[in-house]
């Protein structure tokens, strides 16, 4: 019972993938579809996620108030350079403190190719950075180097931090250039 | 725990792209040269096998939840029980650990292990965004999230503890795709010079793109069984299969963030992680002058979860010196300078060593002319078939990759399944396979052993 009201026929469009003039082939044997090229089609995908920090929140407070953060157990005294609200060897919950955001380069890379949301910063300086009295490292931002001088001789150069003046909310608040 | 038997496996070509089929089509391509192998055809295997575990790292790259059931549904394996694991690069190689679970536990008889993974489905460099995301999405990938950057990383240091250089990494490339030269399953397979490798383009300095494995879309699986059903697949294809047993695994586990990882003391290293044939005062001596020069374990040089699964496999397989008590080892060489990290947590050689080492020749093959003077002979081929560098690395299919590669070692039967003998090791009896993910999260190391 097909009317106006119900339409039997969709509406041809131009949105999306149009794939015109397939070849296939004509009469009953359809045996030369074995030998067919695929076909291969764009599908585009995106998303914006709600990432909470969690109990790490603070740790990005401080870079926004240009304050350095590490967290420490404090009975042990074991203190990481990467935040965690935990200790992995006692389990218990950690302090925050605040320390000097000047430190040492412990290994670095320059990358020349990246992930795509990188690829316009290439190339650019990764570096883990030790502190003074800190257990584990930090992974940052190295500038104020030249890419294309890079030498195992940059380990254990000595660096500062500086944080940006307009916050993201990002680890990349603060970054790293060499104090010498 | 019952003996586990590895009897047949099967690999899809591994290539940039493999546009020609979906995915499950590519593992069925891996599937059918496996129970072709042992003779039998769909329905007789069907009668005969358990269960299944399934392996694939990215939903990510998949873009399809649930992609496991849609492999089992075209394999033509539903209602038997499966199961998907995961963990980074080390999916393949947890996969047929937990296909040797369910064999020594008595949980099935006969089970298949499969694997794929279709890297095609995006650019190098969204690929490279999605690989990122399996490190910490609040404190590591924002900064720049980049494996090769991480790896990269890793090397500098040991460049700066130990001296390794990057003509020793360059070897290691070398090394690999001359291998693969010979191996028409490998997506790379070429004859290059140490200085091919250092003019190739540079990535993440000090790693070049020869210094690092590709993306890939491919497909592999294994089947392994008990005795019983190795009866009884001997009973339905009418011939004997070759006795190769996995004697023992092992899995170790570290930090997520690089940053993390612990800088042990001394005496920490030696009551947890030293293997026991370095338990020599001359060894013990030369890691107490490496502490005493500022070494700390693993810090971002070593991975400890290598380190730990070595150990235990080598404790269950009753290995004491594995350099000279295995015969070829196939490892997870994401990058040449990992496959050096890797010589030293799998203790073919001390840390501090690995670079030394893979220049040497003993992680080269006999008879195979590299261009390279090296000063010693082969002990303990590394990588034979290629290893990632060369062979590809569709992660969900790696770990597996290698335990076909390294069973058909074993079998004796590489010319068979390569058309040409070049890569098969001499006299095989014993092997290792080791899997690992993300900058050293997740290792499997399992040993394969030749039963006469």
């Amino acid at each position: 019972m097909a009317d106006e009201k119900f339409p039997t026929k969709i509406e041809e469009t131009l949105e999306g993938t149009v794939l015109f003039n397939v070849p296939f082939p004509e009469g009953d044997d359809l045996s030369s579809l074995k030998d067919m090229a695929p076909i291969i089609i764009k599908q585009p995908y995106s998303i914006e996620y709600i990432h909470s920090y969690g109990q790490d929140s603070p740790f990005f407070a401080g870079l926004a108030n240009r304050r350095f953060l590490v967290t420490r157990e404090p009975d042990t005294g074991y203190t990481y350079g990467t935040p965690r609200g935990h200790d992995m060897y006692t389990g218990k919950e950690t302090e925050w403190v605040e320390i000097p955001c000047e430190g040492v380069m412990h290994a670095f890379t320059v990358c020349h190719f990246g992930s795509e949301e990188f690829l316009p910063e290439c190339p650019y300086i990764l570096a883990q950075v030790e502190f003074e009295g800190v257990d584990t490292l930090f992974l940052a931002r190295v500038v104020g180097l030249d890419p294309a001088e890079a030498s195992e001789d940059w380990i254990g150069m000595k660096l500062k931090g500086r944080f940006r003046r307009w916050s993201k909310f990002k680890p990349t608040d603060v970054y790293f250039y060499p104090a010498e | 725990m019952r003996t586990v038997y590895a009897v047949s496996g099967g690999v899809s070509k591994f290539a940039k792209s493999r546009p020609d089929k979906t995915f499950p089509a590519l593992v069925k391509e891996a599937y059918d040269y496996a129970i072709a192998d042992l003779g039998l055809e769909h329905p007789q295997f069907w009668e005969l096998v358990d269960g299944t575990v399934a392996s694939y790292f990215s939903d990510h790259f998949a873009r399809q939840l649930m992609a496991a059931i849609m492999i089992q549904d075209y394999l033509g394996m539903c209602p038997k029980p499966s199961h998907r694991v995961e963990g980074g690069g080390a999916t393949g190689g947890i996969c047929f650990q937990e296909g040797w679970k369910a064999i020594a536990s008595g949980y099935m008889d006969i089970c298949l292990c499969y694997g794929f993974e279709m890297m095609s489905h995006v650019q190098t460099w969204k690929g490279n965004e999605f690989i990122a995301l399996a490190s910490d999405v609040s404190f590591d990938y924002p900064v720049g999230g980049f494996y090769s950057g991480y790896y990269a990383m890793m090397v500098t240091r040991h460049m700066k503890e130990f001296g390794t250089t990057v003509e020793q990494m360059a070897h290691v490339s070398v090394k690999n795709h001359m291998n693969a030269y010979y191996n028409p399953y490998a997506q790379k397979r070429r004859k290059l010079t140490i200085a091919d490798v250092r003019a190739a383009p540079m990535v993440a300095w000090p790693l070049t793109r020869l210094d690092i494995c590709v993306m890939s879309d491919g497909a592999a699986c294994t089947i392994l069984c008990s005795e019983e059903g190795l009866t009884k697949l001997e009973k339905a294809s009418g011939k004997r299969i070759p006795r190769v047993k996995v004697s023992g695994i092992g899995r170790g586990t570290d930090a997520m963030r690089m940053a993390d990882r612990p800088h042990q003391s001394y005496d920490d290293f030696l009551k947890y992680n030293l293997l026991p044939h370095e338990d020599t005062p001359e060894t013990r001596q030369y890691y107490k002058d490496l502490w005493e020069r500022g070494f700390r374990y693993p810090g971002v040089h070593s991975f400890r979860a290598g380190r730990m699964g070595s150990k235990e496999a080598y404790k269950n397989a009753g290995i004491h010196d594995p350099l000279h008590e295995i015969d070829f080892v196939e490892l997870h060489d994401a990058y040449t300078s990992s496959e050096i990290q890797t010589y030293e947590d799998m203790g073919l050689c001390r840390y501090g060593e690995g670079g030394h080492f893979a220049a040497s020749g003993k992680a080269f093959l006999p008879g195979i002319d590299y261009g390279l003077d090296l000063p010693e002979k082969p002990v303990c081929p590394v990588n034979p078939s290629g290893g990632l560098i060369a062979c590809g690395h569709p992660v969900g299919a790696t770990g597996l990759m290698q335990a076909v590669f390294a069973l058909w070692q074993l079998q004796h039967t590489i010319e068979k399944h390569f058309g040409t003998p070049e890569l098969q090791v001499p006299n095989a009896k014993r092997g290792a396979i080791h899997s690992h993910a993300g900058t050293g999260t997740y290792v499997t190391v399992s040993i394969l052993e030749r039963e006469e």
